[in-house]
């Protein structure tokens, strides 16, 4: 029982870090045709998460594995269900990856347009579908009792799943035009900060309306109303969303970024504490519920990857916070200077 | 249209495409670690000249082995549900391993090697490298490890209609992943050392940065020659583990339809599949299967008729795909063997630089007709002997694995000609702006 309650936590968090890194790539991706007016303020865009995108992306590959390793059957069901969805976010990711190689290599206008464009969509898409599909796990799946999915990629396209998705890709924008602001100067930055600030009352309107039609699309609050104490995630998160808007106002980017991921860390958490125990609950009959109970590998396997995550998951943070650090310095025109540089 | 199929075309596609870039990220990631090491210890720029000349083809096609491989980390899911149902206690964990243990490392510091040629030292910078190319390595063991479970599964029980792990040791440590892995990685430094020196040959016809490419020719082939001869040896030793691990495959390779004593081996053999013979025999040598592949000249080899019809693998594509890649493998060596002693004069041999131009997708095929051996051999079954391949699809609709097999069709070739493209525009530029 804790095994498998640690490894649903474990689960969770996973998600939420890769949400809160590879969001603000993201963010900076979809801003990229509207913030980078001229090549060399695409380039510095692009510069600015050159340097960690690719180690970013490779949580949610963790995530995934992790899925498959300790929730086999969830990870089966869940990414036949969502076949298209998922689809579309891999071939949103592919473009996306070699976009970022591919654009500089070539002197030409039209071949950096087509890169661009792919840069766009490939970040816009993920940050969309990943909130379309995780309100709708918070939701409820059509899965019967043999897993398998009765609906289509429209199924997913509800009212509530929608909303999830917008405010996701607002999350994801807001989180990387703070990263801009951090990381860029000069009139780009001064761009940056304004389109995070104009999306804060967007954001957190439609942060306000996730929350109270959770109340009525989900069975999320139960766990909160058996558990009040627990209602401190969403303080904190609402806190943090708060917490923007008061760093922005101070000119405190570094810490407004920071609120930015606590807020995306504490929204995933909202979902996941209100799944618990489902990881991918039915919504054609809760028996048919896949949960950390009854969806898990094995103790053995669980205990072994226990071991690993507890191995590896701290060396990785402790190298992956010093190439942060390493590159922890705006992007200046100097740094296009590099034969490697985007 | 069946959806068994369509997966299974999709998987195909999918991996096949994925290792046209994996074995060159897991061969120029030790040369230009190398490369720069050389820089750092002696100094001389033309070192650097070639780190940075290497390095932006390494980079190029390290985008798309990243970009190709993530789709397959979740096909798994997304086609293979029953499968992965089946078998995630052991093989999911595997994969899980191989993220946090080697993609996070590989992917964290491609970047910092790609931009901090100006925050690290040289040697920080040279080392940064040489974790690359571990982490790579790192990686391929544990899918090779995946891999080799599904060919050979050890060390599970199974419980609930599924396979659970027993042992993670036996998983890990047994012999049939360690051959495979050794085979692989062996492939892939062929791979990488062909590709060097077809391009160092196409400067040297044409007598251009002479010193660059025939100092980059020397170091691949160093490389190349230790690997192409040592991947004759060591597969051969995997061919005797697999003659007792997967009979079926063996006897499909081999296209040998009767069981017999002192199986002879024929240089060429083409299969007809329906009257239960081979169409076509050529190049007979007495009792060489036999000795191949038990180690005497006596022994019994079971033939395919003895196998059940339904539990054989698809005898015609195994076996030219075998035969294929063991031709190639002595044109390798014989190669390397050539080029080593024209080593010191090589811009007047320009009829084996021509040849060594030309014989760069040479190893792609090779290695493309591997992994045809490994998987379509192992057919029917997806676990051998535990799980057949038609019971192993999801539960999706046909039309939805057509349109993104298409659309992994049509992605794929664009993006392969835009890496194609770049790689070539940049080799023909040659190290000038490097
Ligand atoms: C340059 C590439 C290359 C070369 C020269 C060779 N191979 Fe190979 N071979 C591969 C590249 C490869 C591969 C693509 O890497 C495979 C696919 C799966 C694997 O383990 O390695 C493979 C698979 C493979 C298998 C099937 C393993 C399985 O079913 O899992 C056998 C029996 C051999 N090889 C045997 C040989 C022999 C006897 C060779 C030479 C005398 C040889 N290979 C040369
Ligand atoms: C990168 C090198 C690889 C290539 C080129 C390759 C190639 C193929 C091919 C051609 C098939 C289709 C066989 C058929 O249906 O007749 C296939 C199937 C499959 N392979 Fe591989 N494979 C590779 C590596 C792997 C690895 C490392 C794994 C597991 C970790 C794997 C797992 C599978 C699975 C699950 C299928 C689908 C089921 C089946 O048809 O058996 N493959 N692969
Ligand atoms: C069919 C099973 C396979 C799966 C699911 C898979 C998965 C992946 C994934 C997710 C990545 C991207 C990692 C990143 O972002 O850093 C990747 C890259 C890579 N894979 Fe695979 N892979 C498979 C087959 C193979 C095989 C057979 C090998 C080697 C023998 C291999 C070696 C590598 C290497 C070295 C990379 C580094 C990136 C590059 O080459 O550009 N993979 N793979």
């Amino acid at each position: 029982m804790t095994l498998q309650t640690t490894w649903f936590f474990l689960w969770g968090l996973l998600w939420a870090i890769f949400f809160m890194t590879d969001g603000f790539d993201f963010g900076v991706g979809t801003l990229l045709p509207f913030l980078g007016k001229t090549d060399a303020e695409k380039r510095i865009m692009i510069n600015a998460i050159g340097p960690v995108w690719d180690g970013n992306e490779v949580w949610l590959i963790t995530a995934g594995g992790v899925t498959f390793a300790a929730f086999p059957t969830v990870y089966a069901v869940m990414f036949s269900s969502l076949y298209s969805a998922l689809m579309l976010i891999l071939f949103a990711l592919i473009l996306r990856g070699v976009s970022f190689e591919f654009r500089g290599k070539v002197e030409s206008a039209a071949w950096r347009n087509v890169w661009d464009t792919c840069s766009f969509v490939g970040s816009a898409a993920p940050a969309l579908l990943f909130g379309v599909a995780f309100a709708n796990i918070f939701k409820g799946i059509p899965i019967d009792q043999h897993g398998v999915y009765q609906g289509n990629l429209l199924t997913l396209l509800n009212p509530y799943g929608l909303c999830g998705g917008v405010l996701f890709l607002l999350l994801f924008i807001q989180h990387g035009a703070l990263w801009l602001g951090i990381k860029t100067e000069g009139d780009l930055q001064r761009r940056a900060v304004q389109t995070a600030a104009r999306l804060w009352p967007v954001t957190t309107g439609i942060a306000v309306i996730f929350l109270v039609f959770s109340k009525f699309a989900t069975h999320l609050y139960d766990n909160y109303l058996a558990h009040p104490l627990l209602f401190l995630v969403i303080l904190v998160t609402v806190a943090a969303l708060l917490g923007i808007r008061f760093f922005m106002g101070q000119g405190q980017y570094g810490k407004a970024w920071i609120a930015s991921a606590t807020t995306i860390v504490g929204a995933t958490f909202f979902g996941v504490i209100g799944l618990f125990p489902n990881l991918f609950p039915s919504s054609i009959n809760p028996a048919f519920s896949l949960t950390a109970f009854n969806a898990s590998s094995s103790p053995l396997t669980l205990t072994i990857m226990l071991g690993v995550v507890a191995v590896f998951i701290p060396i990785v943070l402790i190298y992956q916070v010093w190439s942060y650090r390493l590159f922890a310095s705006k992007i200046t025109s100097e740094d296009l200077d590099y034969d490697e540089a985007y | 249209m069946d959806v068994v199929w369509l997966s299974r075309l999709q998987f195909a596609a999918a991996t096949m495409f994925h290792f046209l870039f994996v074995p060159l990220t897991l061969g120029l990631s030790i040369l230009v670690a190398w490369m720069e090491t050389r820089y750092v210890r002696t100094g001389d720029e033309l070192y650097l000249k070639m780190t940075r000349f290497w390095g932006r083809i390494f980079l190029i096609n390290f985008a798309l082995g990243i970009v190709t491989g993530i789709t397959l980390e979740f096909q798994f899911g997304t086609n293979w549900s029953r499968y992965s149902a089946y078998v995630g206690d052991i093989f999911g964990s595997l994969l899980a391993i191989e993220a946090s243990a080697a993609f996070f490392l590989e992917s964290t510091l491609i970047g910092v090697w790609i931009f901090g040629w100006k925050k690290l030292s040289a040697k920080a910078h040279a080392t940064v490298m040489w974790l690359v190319a571990f982490a790579s390595s790192l990686s391929a063991i544990w899918i090779i490890t995946a891999n080799a479970w599904m060919q050979h599964p050890v060390g599970y029980t199974i419980r609930d209609g599924r396979a659970e792990l027993v042992s993670f040791t036996a998983v890990i440590f047994q012999k049939f992943a360690i051959m495979e892995f050794f085979h692989t990685i062996s492939g892939a430094y062929i791979l990488s050392a062909f590709l060097v020196m077809g391009i160092c040959a196409y400067h040297l016809l044409k007598r251009r940065y002479v010193e660059f490419f025939s100092r980059s020719f020397n170091m691949a082939l160093v490389f190349g020659l230790v690997f192409s001869l040592f991947i004759i040896v060591e597969g051969d030793l995997h061919a005797v583990d697999l003659a007792v691990k997967q009979p079926a495959k063996l006897a499909a390779m081999e296209s040998h339809w009767t069981t017999t004593a002192r199986a002879p081996l024929y240089l060429l053999a083409i299969p007809d599949e329906q009257h239960e013979k081979n169409a076509v025999e050529i190049g007979k040598i007495p009792r060489l299967l036999s000795f191949l592949a038990f180690r005497d000249t006596g022994a019994v080899v079971k033939g395919l008729k003895d196998f059940p019809k339904n539990e054989r693998p698809p005898v015609m594509l195994t076996s030219l795909a075998f035969k294929g890649m063991v031709g190639l493998s002595m044109y390798f060596a014989l190669m390397m063997i050539v080029g080593w002693f024209k080593r010191n004069r090589l811009t007047e041999s320009p009829l084996y630089l021509k040849l060594m131009l030309f014989s760069i997708p040479l190893p792609y095929i090779a290695n493309e007709l591997g992994w045809m051996l490994a998987e379509v051999g192992r057919q029917p079954w997806i676990v051998y002997g535990l799980m057949k391949t038609s019971d192993a699809a999801s539960p999706v609709a046909g039309s939805q694995v057509l349109t993104s097999l298409i659309a992994f069709v049509v992605v794929y070739a664009l993006l392969g000609a835009a890496g194609y493209y770049l790689i070539v525009s940049h080799v023909k530029k040659g190290p000038v702006d490097a």
